[in-house]
């Protein structure tokens, strides 16, 4: 093709890519930010200007800080070069302060931050396997998962309009990925302390990462068969992961624990009163069980056989709901959605070696049939996307992390390609209920178009053929409609008055289907997978 | 992956940056009693839209002339007629909307400008990087010239239609450069009955049809052409006119409105000889204002004259287009009346010649958009300014490889140098003023004033010191550039040397 000048082995292309994508986080600077930037400019000030032993006691502002000590030093770094812009900000009494200079300078914290997220990037497009070498730049691997990384939507509208950090944290995540694929595992395992003490969100894919290392790198050698050889444990290994997670966790919850402030920082980081959904539904199985029930009890009022007196009062047509009342189904508590947290990544195995039969609390299979780090990041998506199915209180935002590390997987096979394509078009759009403001709707669109069209074009290209069934291509240009309808038909008619909420139980109804969809394909091909392998190793 | 895909995601890519920049401040935002452009775009659709066409051009008690009068030909007229009827009757109520603003109606404004650029500026630009650049670079220019940012910072942030306007011209060319001489005036007539400073452009488009007439044989198949040509242009401009045709006091009142001759040689900070020059001699103060009008018209008119001639006997698509760099430059530079925003004009045609002479092209892209620099300070832009001018210089240069065409025949300097071996070998040296030292050179030294004018404040005795160093500046670059472009057009030889060149390439 024409573009093809710059070969894809002299990565002259990398920086273009990466500068672009930052030239078009820079020129969103001025755009609308929601009340996550008050958050961490909020941060910003505590750590700046309190004490270590004040920072999770400090409650001024409703947007306590509620991350892991080595983000709070984050902003404690960052807030050195904040003073610079604007010494106000750091004030923790100037609550919603937004002068231009502190717009800038959290702006561009996010944009030179994501050099950490650049540079994994690129260590990630290192370690995919390469197919035949394909002459032309654009249909290479290397660059069209650099592409589908750097231009990332959810990641350019989550952290450059809405605003988090999230560039810099999935930076440490990929990172730490690419040095599991290169077998740099020590390293892998460091750089995912780090994070875990960055943000606990990533707790949720902990579990992939603990059987992972445990099996494949404190147990040095597999039998024939692949299952493990007890003989070979390596305690050295042992050692040194633990003394990295000890001694990592020691730098970062030490303080804290030295002054007695355990418990708070505990549960400022894990705030259970909140309710099974967030506000905007999550599009995960919640969703849809949510659904259900609000459907039943209409069908159950209008057939007599409920009393309307007796239902929970409608908390759904607040708009805000913290906390939904279920009237039909019985009602789900925490300790549910951590099970179901866990359920899903459990494996049924042909043929359990008798020693583990009796032991089933995780990741079976890579303990089983290791396939060696594309296993392991098989098993983190599948975590990351099964917390997002079950989870309790789950953010939309959290998709992207079934979505990031999978990109990987895409570009090397055609399966993973499709379900890549539903999930990250589904979970992608139902992102768009963060920016509601009018003025952002454009930008939204044209990216998630942008994105949308590059990854199926290029997709579709480096597998030479169509990805998706047409069902399934229905579906996706049903989200057009959804759009067309929740965005633009909807403001216009008389019901967006008396039932504003149902814009957002469209939009989440409609993607839970698509996101629920793409994780049982990913189960089921991680079990097939799990056959396949096995002649393959025979 | 297929074309159709790669110029969507460009057409996609440049829309984002559009509308980023759109969520900027806009002209006179917030600044009453005057505003700025954007409040006369949004004043001239009150004014269409309540009062009778014969009193859009006349001062009347309903319409006050010295508030932002409409001071364009008859096609933005109508468009403001259009725009005032999509919205909502109080952003256009006579005399209570004046200097309305508000978040609905900016974001308004700003889908207008979106619309039209996507209906009319995006396409022409999709059809000449396809249809009429040469070479295996076609979507890279493409995208290089979708991201201008003098375009960009002036309609998406400023706020114009000049994608209107150059729009309908590139539309001209496109239409010409395929063949099609009837449509191609149509829309050049249209361009400029929307805007009159397309008269920068006119000359050329009439040297080269009338060139082509010449070679068809004036008393055969030319005359026939000539005159299709010439009916096709009365009868466009006839109908754009129509509702002032019935009273020559309306055309008069109206042609006055568009060339308001009192307002002086030059108005504000402008990158053109007179500004500069009245560094040196204060020429406003020295001359009378006739004087200055004659005198004005006649050194546009010697600067341009010599790449006219040789369009008439050279009609070809690349002559056209350095004729048109050259002409609207020399307008530019010398005419009556300049504002530092008409530098868009010259600017089109030189997008063209992006794929041609890159380094050129690239250098003078910039110099035009630093050149409007004490604009987007006034307007609140500087963070965009910074953005796409770093953007479309580092994109511009990677993916058009600009400093690999820096050689004298890359830079179309042989036929050049071939003519001055006869005479003065050492006056040959330009191509060796247009190399990648010098260039960095220059855009340090922009990057530096541009740093200044922010920064620091000019001493008390010389308030303007930083616009009219930027203007000066950049009037520099355009003089050298515009002596460079009239060399390459004018040293072409008549015969077609340069296919023989290609083929042996």
């Amino acid at each position: 093709s024409v573009m093809a000048t710059p070969r894809a082995d002299d990565w002259s292309w990398f920086p273009a890519l990466a500068l672009g994508v930052s030239f078009l986080k820079c020129i969103l600077i001025n755009a609308y930010h929601s009340t996550d930037f008050e958050v961490h400019r909020n941060w910003l000030a505590i750590t700046h200007s309190l004490p270590v032993s004040k920072w999770y006691h400090e409650n001024t502002s409703e947007w306590t800080l509620d991350y892991p000590p080595l983000f709070a030093w984050f902003e404690y770094s960052l807030s050195h070069v904040a003073q610079h812009f604007d010494k106000e900000m750091l004030v923790v009494q100037n609550l919603i302060y937004t002068s231009p200079a502190t717009i800038l300078f959290q702006r561009l914290s996010v944009i030179v931050t994501d050099i950490v997220f650049i540079y994994a990037v690129k260590e990630c497009c290192r370690s995919v396997r390469e197919e035949k070498g394909s002459k032309d730049l654009l249909g290479h691997p290397f660059f069209i998962l650099a592409a589908l990384l750097l231009w990332n939507f959810g990641l350019l509208i989550v952290d450059h309009i809405h605003f988090q950090y999230n560039g810099f944290l999935f930076g440490i995540l990929l990172l730490s990925v690419a040095r599991h694929l290169q077998g740099r595992h020590l390293e892998g395992a460091l750089l995912f302390t780090v994070l875990l003490n960055l943000k606990h969100i990533y707790l949720y894919i902990a579990p992939a990462y603990g059987i992972f290392l445990l099996r494949s790198y404190c147990f040095t050698k597999d039998n024939t068969d692949g299952s493990v050889r007890w003989s070979s444990f390596s305690p050295v290994r042992l050692v040194a992961l633990g003394s990295i997670v000890i001694s990592v966790g020691a730098l970062s919850f030490g303080p804290f624990i030295a002054m007695g402030q355990l418990p708070q920082v505990l549960s400022r980081l894990f705030p259970f009163k909140r309710g099974l959904c967030h506000a905007y539904w999550a599009p995960n199985v919640w969703a849809l069980y949510n659904m259900v029930d609000k459907a039943l009890s209409v069908l159950g009022v209008r057939l007599k056989l409920l009393d309307v007196a007796k239902l929970p009062k409608a908390s759904m047509t607040g708009g805000l709901v913290q906390e939904f009342q279920h009237s039909i189904l019985p009602s789900v508590s925490p300790s549910i959605t951590l099970i179901c947290t866990l359920c899903p990544t459990l494996q049924p195995k042909p043929h359990p070696p008798p020693s583990l039969a009796l032991s089933p609390p995780a990741k079976f299979h890579i303990w089983c049939r290791p396939r060696g780090a594309r296993g392991f990041l098989r098993c983190l998506v599948v975590c990351a996307l099964g917390s997002f199915m079950f989870g309790w209180h789950v953010h939309e935002k959290a998709i992207l992390m079934a979505i990031l590390p999978f990109s990987i997987l895409a570009v090397e096979s055609r399966e993973d390609a499709g379900i890549f394509l539903m999930l990250t078009t589904t979970g992608h759009y139902s992102l768009f209920p963060l920016l509601f403001t009018a003025a952002e709707l454009p930008i939204k669109v044209l990216l998630m178009l942008l994105f949308t069209l590059y990854s199926f074009t290029s997709l579709k290209k480096l597998f030479r053929g169509s990805l998706l069934n047409p069902l399934e291509t229905t579906y996706l240009l049903g989200l057009v409609a959804v759009e067309i309808l929740c965005e633009v038909v909807y403001p216009l008619s008389p019901w967006q008055h008396t039932l504003p909420f149902v814009p957002l139980l469209v939009t989440s109804v409609y993607c839970s289907l698509g996101v629920s969809y793409s994780f049982i394909r990913l189960y089921v091909s991680l079990l097939r997978q799990h056959g396949t392998d096995k002649h393959k190793q025979l | 992956m297929e074309n159709w895909s790669l110029v969507s995601i460009c057409v996609l890519f440049g829309l984002t940056a559009r509308w980023a920049v759109s969520l900027n401040s806009y002209s006179g935002a917030g600044k009453p009693p005057m505003f700025g452009d954007y409040e006369a775009q949004r004043h001239w659709q009150e004014v269409t839209y309540n009062l009778p066409v014969h009193e859009w051009y006349f001062n009347t008690t309903d319409n006050n002339l010295n508030y932002w009068g409409l001071d364009y030909p008859p096609l933005t007229a109508y468009h403001s007629l259009l725009c005032a009827h999509l919205i909502n009757p109080d952003w256009v109520e006579l005399h209570a909307s004046r200097g309305h603003e508000s978040y609905g109606h900016k974001l308004f404004m700003r889908a207008t400008v979106l619309v039209a650029d996507l209906l009319i500026y995006i396409p022409a630009v999709v059809l000449y990087s396809f249809y009429l650049s040469e070479g295996s670079n076609k979507k890279k220019v493409f995208l290089c010239i979708l991201l201008y940012p003098g375009l960009i910072l002036i309609d998406y942030g400023h706020f114009q239609y000049n994608s209107i306007s150059l729009g309908l011209a590139l539309w001209g060319v496109v239409v010409l450069g395929l063949g099609w001489d009837v449509l191609g005036s149509l829309a050049f007539v249209l361009s400029l009955n929307y805007k009159q400073m397309e008269l920068y452009h006119s000359l050329p488009f009439f040297c080269y049809l009338l060139g082509k007439c010449f070679k068809q044989g004036l008393a055969g198949r030319g005359l026939f052409l000539l005159v299709k040509i010439a009916v096709t242009v009365l009868v466009t401009f006839a109908l754009c006119w129509l509702p002032f045709l019935s009273d020559p006091g309306q055309i008069l009142q109206v042609v006055h409105r568009l060339f308001p001759v009192g307002r002086g040689l030059f108005e504000d900070k402008v990158a053109n000889t007179w500004c500069s020059l009245n560094v040196l001699i204060k020429i406003k103060t020295i001359l009378s204002t006739d004087t200055q009008l004659y005198f004005s018209l006649t050194t546009t008119l010697l600067a341009i004259l010599p790449s006219s001639i040789k369009l008439l006997m050279k009609p070809t698509l690349w002559q056209f287009k350095l004729a048109l760099v050259n002409s609207s430059l020399a307008f530019f530079l010398f005419s009556f009346q300049v504002h530092e925003k008409s530098i868009l004009l010259p600017a089109l045609p030189v997008c063209l010649l992006l794929n041609d002479l890159p380094l050129p092209a690239i250098w003078f892209l910039q110099a035009s958009t630093f050149s409007m620099l004490p604009l987007f300070l006034k307007d609140g832009l500087l963070v965009p300014y910074v953005v796409t001018s770093l953007a479309f210089l580092f994109f511009s240069i990677y993916l058009l490889s600009a400093f690999e065409h820096c050689s004298e025949d890359k830079l179309r300097l042989g036929p050049y140098r071939r003519l001055l071996i006869c005479i003065v070998r050492r006056y040959g040296y330009l191509s060796n003023c247009i190399n990648k030292d010098h260039f960095y050179f220059s855009i340090t030294a922009m990057a530096g004033l541009s740093f200044m004018s922010v920064a620091l404040a000019p001493p008390d005795q010389l308030p303007d010191l930083f616009p009219l160093l930027v203007s000066v500046f950049s009037y520099l670059h355009f003089l050298g550039l515009l002596l460079y472009f009239n060399i390459v057009q004018i040293a072409e030889p008549l015969q077609s040397v340069r296919k023989n060149q290609k083929k042996s390439n």
